[in-house]
């Protein structure tokens, strides 16, 4: 569904009479297969947004070539446009306007009957709880209800690929699980490719089939949830001994096991290993044979904030 | 088709925003009916030197021509606005043509234009205007096409500079001179050669001139297709400059 091989983009930025590059994006490769739900991470000023504004035919790239629903971006944009829908992180609907006039003329730019369309978006009102609002001005609505009408905008042609930037800052827990659901439902019943940008590792965890992670507009990795947080990080076993003088033959078990050092922090030693809980049980009775006692022993599995950090916190930006 | 259809999505949606905030048009007019109102009095004692008996003839013109060049010139601050709000955005992301989307704002501030015209001719009448019914109507035609030119070029220009900072005195520093040297107020040909000279070089001057032989029903007259003629060259070069930046990437 979309294949980018190179993508690049540098802008010319001017500071006075200084005049400076920014390289947003650097050579990035990737492919979403259809019916794929695929996040895009990145801390900001990544390259997610500008890399999405690439993909959606409004910035041109300056080096590489993509294609997206077949089409290529550079030669072919209007099938590009005609393919897909697309939510910015900034907001999309005239603040005096109505909001479900926005909707219904934005259907209408796509070709999408007026009717049809307001059928259609009434129907995203709904899903999106923005029932009762179909008349109001978009500068009276808060923000999270802005934000769901962006969304709604975005979906009121149903269009095959939807590219999702950020869809859900500013919006409460309830909003959040809501759109969630939404967006799966997305895929299982209408087939859609899905392709969105965020902060929220939860919310990549719950979402994606797929996760890829951008820094410094590269890609730095690309897999699975699950599979991400179990190459990068691995999972975490903590113990606290009872006394103090079995806190290194306990580090040298636990090195031993991790083929790496284990962490000693007062009597807690740690480590982390690809899978814990396969480890465990043999773990615990090595221990006892060499007659360690312990207050507690902890197994945590790795959250994607670790990956996260891993992968884009600052060791990563000191060797880069 | 799909271009024509594009075009009235926009236009309407435009129109809707306009009627239901008319204050921009009302502002619009409040100026040349001022002018018309307390300016216009004082013109009449002038009239036998202006080479008319009727001042308004000579004046109505002018206050045409001038709402369809400033009126429109500001029409892309509007555009800054949505800019800014991210609509142009949303609509660059659809499959619309880019020129449908240009088109269908320049033909609000055309309707616009019209309706502030008409407003300002019949005010004219009341105050003793009697012109040719078919030259007013020409007259008019010439202001909507002028002012479509400007519209069309004020929009390239919102969406180049993106800034009412920049826009604002680059459009008063170009309007300015080319509304003293149009003779607007009072026709150039009272003034000393010199000026008329340089006037000669001023395109709008040759409209407004045109205007004023066919509000008196002077149809033949050589200076209304030069007047004509300049307008053509002007909707031709807005339009361009228009569709050119719509349809430039990353405007
Ligand atoms: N029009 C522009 N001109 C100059 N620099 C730009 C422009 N747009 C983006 N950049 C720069 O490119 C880099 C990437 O920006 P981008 O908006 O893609 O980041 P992002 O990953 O979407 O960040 P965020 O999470 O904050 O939305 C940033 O350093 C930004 O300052
Ligand atoms: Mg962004």
């Amino acid at each position: 569904m979309i294949h980018a091989r190179g993508l690049s983009r540098t802008f010319d930025t001017k500071h006075g009479r200084e005049k400076k590059q920014v390289q947003a994006v650097q050579g990035v490769d990737l492919d979403v297969e259809a019916g794929e739900i695929v996040g895009f991470l990145g801390p900001n000023g990544a390259g997610k947004t500008t890399t999405l504004r690439m993909l959606t035919t409004l910035l041109k790239p300056t080096a590489g070539t993509a294609t997206v629903a077949g089409f290529d971006v550079a030669t072919q944009p209007v099938d590009v446009r005609r393919s897909i829908g697309y939510v910015s992180q900034s907001g999309s609907t005239s603040p005096e306007a109505l909001a479900g006039e926005e909707i219904v003329d934005h259907g209408m730019l796509y070709g999408v009957g007026k009717q049809q369309a307001e059928r259609r978006g009434r129907e995203l009102f709904e899903q999106l709880d923005l029932d009762g609002l179909w008349t109001r001005q978009p500068r009276t609505l808060s923000g999270g209800q802005r934000r769901r009408l962006d969304i709604a905008m975005g979906l009121v042609h149903d269009p095959g690929l939807v590219f999702l930037d950020e869809p859900t800052t500013g919006l409460d827990p309830q909003a959040r699980a809501n759109l969630w659901t939404h967006i799966s439902a997305l895929r299982s019943e209408r087939g859609s490719t899905v392709f969105l940008t965020t902060h929220y590792l939860d919310e990549a965890d719950a979402l994606c089939d797929r996760i890829l992670v951008i820094d410094h507009g590269e890609i730095v990795a690309s897999d699975t949830p699950e599979s991400l947080k179990r190459q990068v990080a691995g999972d975490l076993i903590e113990l606290i001994v009872l006394s103090a003088d079995q806190v290194a033959p306990a580090a040298a078990r636990l090195s031993a096991l991790a083929g790496a050092d284990a962490e000693v922090a007062d009597r807690t030693v740690s480590v982390r290993v690809p899978r814990a809980g396969t480890e465990l049980p043999g773990l615990l009775r090595s221990l006892d044979a060499d007659g360690i006692a312990l207050e507690s022993i902890e197994v945590r599995r790795p959250t994607l904030d670790d990956v996260f950090l891993e992968l884009t916190g600052r060791s990563l930006r000191e060797h880069a | 088709m799909t271009f024509l259809r594009e075009t009235s999505i926009v236009f309407n949606r435009q129109l809707r925003m306009n009627l239901r905030n008319p204050a921009w048009v009302i502002i619009g007019l409040m100026q040349p009916v001022l002018y018309l109102a307390l300016f216009g009095p004082l013109l009449e004692s002038f009239a036998p030197m202006l080479g008319t008996d009727n001042a308004y003839m000579v004046f109505v013109p002018g206050l045409l021509i001038q709402l369809g060049i400033f009126g429109a010139l500001f029409a892309g601050f509007s555009l800054i606005s949505e800019w800014r709000s991210g609509v142009i955005e949303a609509e660059r992301v659809t499959p619309a043509s880019r020129t449908a989307l240009l088109l269908g704002r320049v033909l609000r501030d055309s309707v616009q234009l019209a309706v502030q015209g008409i407003v300002l001719i019949a005010l004219g009448f009341a105050f003793g205007l009697r012109g040719s019914i078919g030259g007013m109507l020409i007259g008019l035609l010439i202001t909507i096409a002028l002012g479509t030119a400007c519209a069309s070029a004020s929009n390239a220009l919102a969406l180049t500079t993106k800034s009412e900072d920049v826009m604002a005195p680059l459009i008063n520093s170009v309007a300015l001179p080319v509304l003293l040297l149009s003779g607007i107020l009072i026709p150039m040909s009272v003034g000393p050669q010199w000026l008329q000279t340089i006037s000669d070089f001023v395109p709008t001057k040759h409209i407004v001139e045109a205007v004023r032989a066919v509000f008196a029903g002077d149809f033949a007259n050589g200076v209304v297709y030069w007047g004509i003629g300049w307008t053509a060259v002007l909707v031709a070069l807005g339009l361009w400059a228009g569709t050119r930046t719509f349809r430039k990437e990353n405007a």
